[in-house]
């Protein structure tokens, strides 16, 4: 079983290498893009996922990664400044927006979160001074990596799939240490897990941090890919986006955010040829798996096995109640 | 005469005009198996989470090994030794048995920042599967908790407030809804987490609210029969069994 785990995940890499490369640009940039999602899905799983908190306002950390490291590179600075920067920041600001959730829950936090995220964006588009208002920032750059231009998308690519191959690998292990199982603890019981022990407070505030600083990544990433910030893509429609991303692919499941951001990501521009139809035929997707997959697609296998459980044990019930009879 | 390892002195809690808890005192000694009983909506539960930091006492103090405790909030009163289950079952469903148990004690490894790094068992696997084979749920240990009968659903409940070896433990009702076959299995395994040496373990000390009385007056050393938020009687189960008002007022047979 783990070797084939094993293998499966090295046949992906493999292709997640070399598919690029025989790629047209636009479909390398594609590609990026699908990855920089990914990393900020990743974060949002740790904070939805994993550790039970309704969060609809993870596009706006991505806006601030994004506008950290536009502004800071078009003052002058390098990107190897602007993106921990975009990280740290996040970190900050998403331990403030964890306070709401210390008070409330579900839905209501969720119209916290959603509240927040339209104050950062007011703040994008307003703020022209410092954001550019409507027209945004054009003209940022791409980070060089030991003298190597970037500049080029495929180059561009492997530099993000390497740090979402790190975030991702920093990800597992956290989610491997006790933490893992006290985030956990925190989403299937508050109370018990408090009286066991669990800071549920730190917890709570924690995941939102670590949640917002993957998306501060991402953004920073984001920027520097596109070339061009503006505030649309960090609209609150666009959190909602990332939460279904990361509810299809499979919340508290650790290839979720892939298979989400592939859907959330991709899946548009396959969908191209139905042309208006695409939001139809989206929608309507997003609709039925709801009603059957209420745990992401990634919930398939264990469905499978937890039917083919409930199959044994009705057989083993009948055998013995035949034997009993006999 | 040794110190009292809790001591609840004129505890009193109010809903509106109802005084649910009126001015109940009472020590429990260490190693004491302390019962509370008493009719339905006699005050046992606010009480007992007044003693957990649930809920907040409008009045009396609540001391632990001479020091106060009142007002401490469940995570600190954990931190302090005091381990409890709750009614209703209320283990974490989506994880295994063994993890359960694992996350039950790991806050009580090292700092938050250290346990970042720790292993995934936090140092706990040999006192998990101590407590997985006394409890016998070694054929479930690595099933999701939430796949299990309720009977061993029961059993991780209980196990876990074990597992960062509490000094006194807070039981409310072990035995509610499991199947009478159960009941002296769970009851056995509470004598033995109490006697130390069988157990390898440090002693500990159980308040237990229970219904089911032969598993009182069979388990407890003694007992507080609780009726409309007072302390009607505290005794030994013969002095219980043999006290005319409490036949009257709650055995009544």
């Amino acid at each position: 079983m783990n070797n084939k785990k094993l293998l499966a995940g090295l046949v992906s890499l493999a292709l997640l290498l070399v598919v690029p490369a025989f790629l047209k640009n636009y479909g390398v940039y594609l590609f990026t893009y699908w990855a920089i999602f990914v990393i900020a899905n990743m974060g949002l799983n740790l904070t939805v996922g994993y550790a039970g908190q309704k969060s609809l306002g993870h596009a706006a950390f991505l806006g601030i990664g994004a506008y950290s490291v536009a502004i800071l590179m078009k003052a002058g600075f390098s990107f190897w400044l602007g993106l921990p920067v975009a990280a740290l920041g996040c970190f900050v600001i998403g331990l403030g927006l964890g306070f709401p959730a210390l008070r409330v829950q579900s839905i209501y936090l969720g119209f916290a979160t959603l509240g927040f995220n339209t104050l950062v964006w007011l703040v994008m588009r307003n703020e022209a001074w410092l954001t550019g208002g409507t027209f945004g920032i054009n003209g940022i750059g791409r980070p060089t990596v030991f003298g190597l231009d970037l500049g080029r998308n495929l180059p561009y690519y492997y530099f993000v799939l390497a740090f979402a191959l790190v975030l991702a690998f920093l990800l597992w292990r956290l989610l491997r240490s006790p933490w893992g199982k006290a985030f956990t603890a925190l989403r299937d019981n508050p109370i018990r897990a408090e009286s066991l022990g669990i800071d549920i407070q730190a917890y709570t505030l924690l995941s939102f941090a670590i949640g917002a600083a993957y998306a501060g990544v991402a953004g920073g990433l984001l920027a520097s890919l596109v070339q061009f910030i503006e505030p649309v893509p960090f609209t609150v429609g666009a959190s909602i986006m990332m939460y279904l991303m990361v509810v299809v692919g499979g919340p508290g499941y650790f290839l979720g955010p892939l298979l989400g951001s592939a859907i959330g990501v991709l899946l548009p521009e396959w969908l191209r040829f139905a042309q208006g139809w695409y939001l139809f035929v989206f929608g309507i997707a997003v609709v039925l798996l709801m009603l059957w997959l209420p745990d992401g697609l990634l919930s398939i296998p264990d469905r499978i096995k937890a039917r083919r459980l409930a199959r044994d044990a009705a057989a083993a019930r009948s055998a013995a109640t035949a034997k009993a009879g006999a | 005469m040794s110190e009292a390892l809790l001591k609840v002195s004129g505890l009193r809690k109010a809903y509106g005009a109802i005084q649910a808890v009126d001015g109940v005192s009472f020590e429990v000694m260490p190693g004491e198996i302390f019962g509370v009983i008493g009719p339905n909506g006699s005050g046992k539960t606010t009480m007992f989470n007044s003693v957990l930091g649930q809920i907040t006492p409008d009045g009396g103090t609540i001391e632990l090994n001479g020091r106060d405790i009142t007002n401490l909030s469940p995570l600190q009163l954990n931190r302090r030794g005091v381990g409890r289950t709750f009614q209703t079952l209320q283990v974490f469903g989506k994880m295994s048995v063994r993890d359960n148990l694992l996350v039950a004690a790991q806050e009580h490894r090292g700092s938050m920042f250290g346990r970042m790094f720790a292993p995934g068992d936090s140092g706990l696997g040999d006192a998990a599967d101590r407590l997985i084979e006394q409890f016998r749920i070694g054929h479930v240990a690595h099933k999701k908790a939430g796949e299990l009968s309720y009977g061993q659903q029961k059993l991780v409940d209980i196990a876990m407030a074990f597992m960062s070896e509490p000094e006194l433990v807070l039981l409310d009702e072990p035995c509610a809804g499991v199947n009478p076959s159960l009941v002296g299995g769970i009851s056995s395994l509470l004598k033995a987490l109490n006697r130390a040496e069988a157990s390898q373990r440090k002693r500990s000390s159980f308040i237990v609210i229970e219904h089911n009385m032969d598993f009182v007056m069979d388990l407890c050393h003694r007992i507080l029969v609780m009726v409309e938020g007072k302390v009607m009687a505290i005794g030994t189960p013969a002095e219980i069994r043999a006290n005319r008002q409490v036949l009257e007022a709650y055995l009544g047979n």
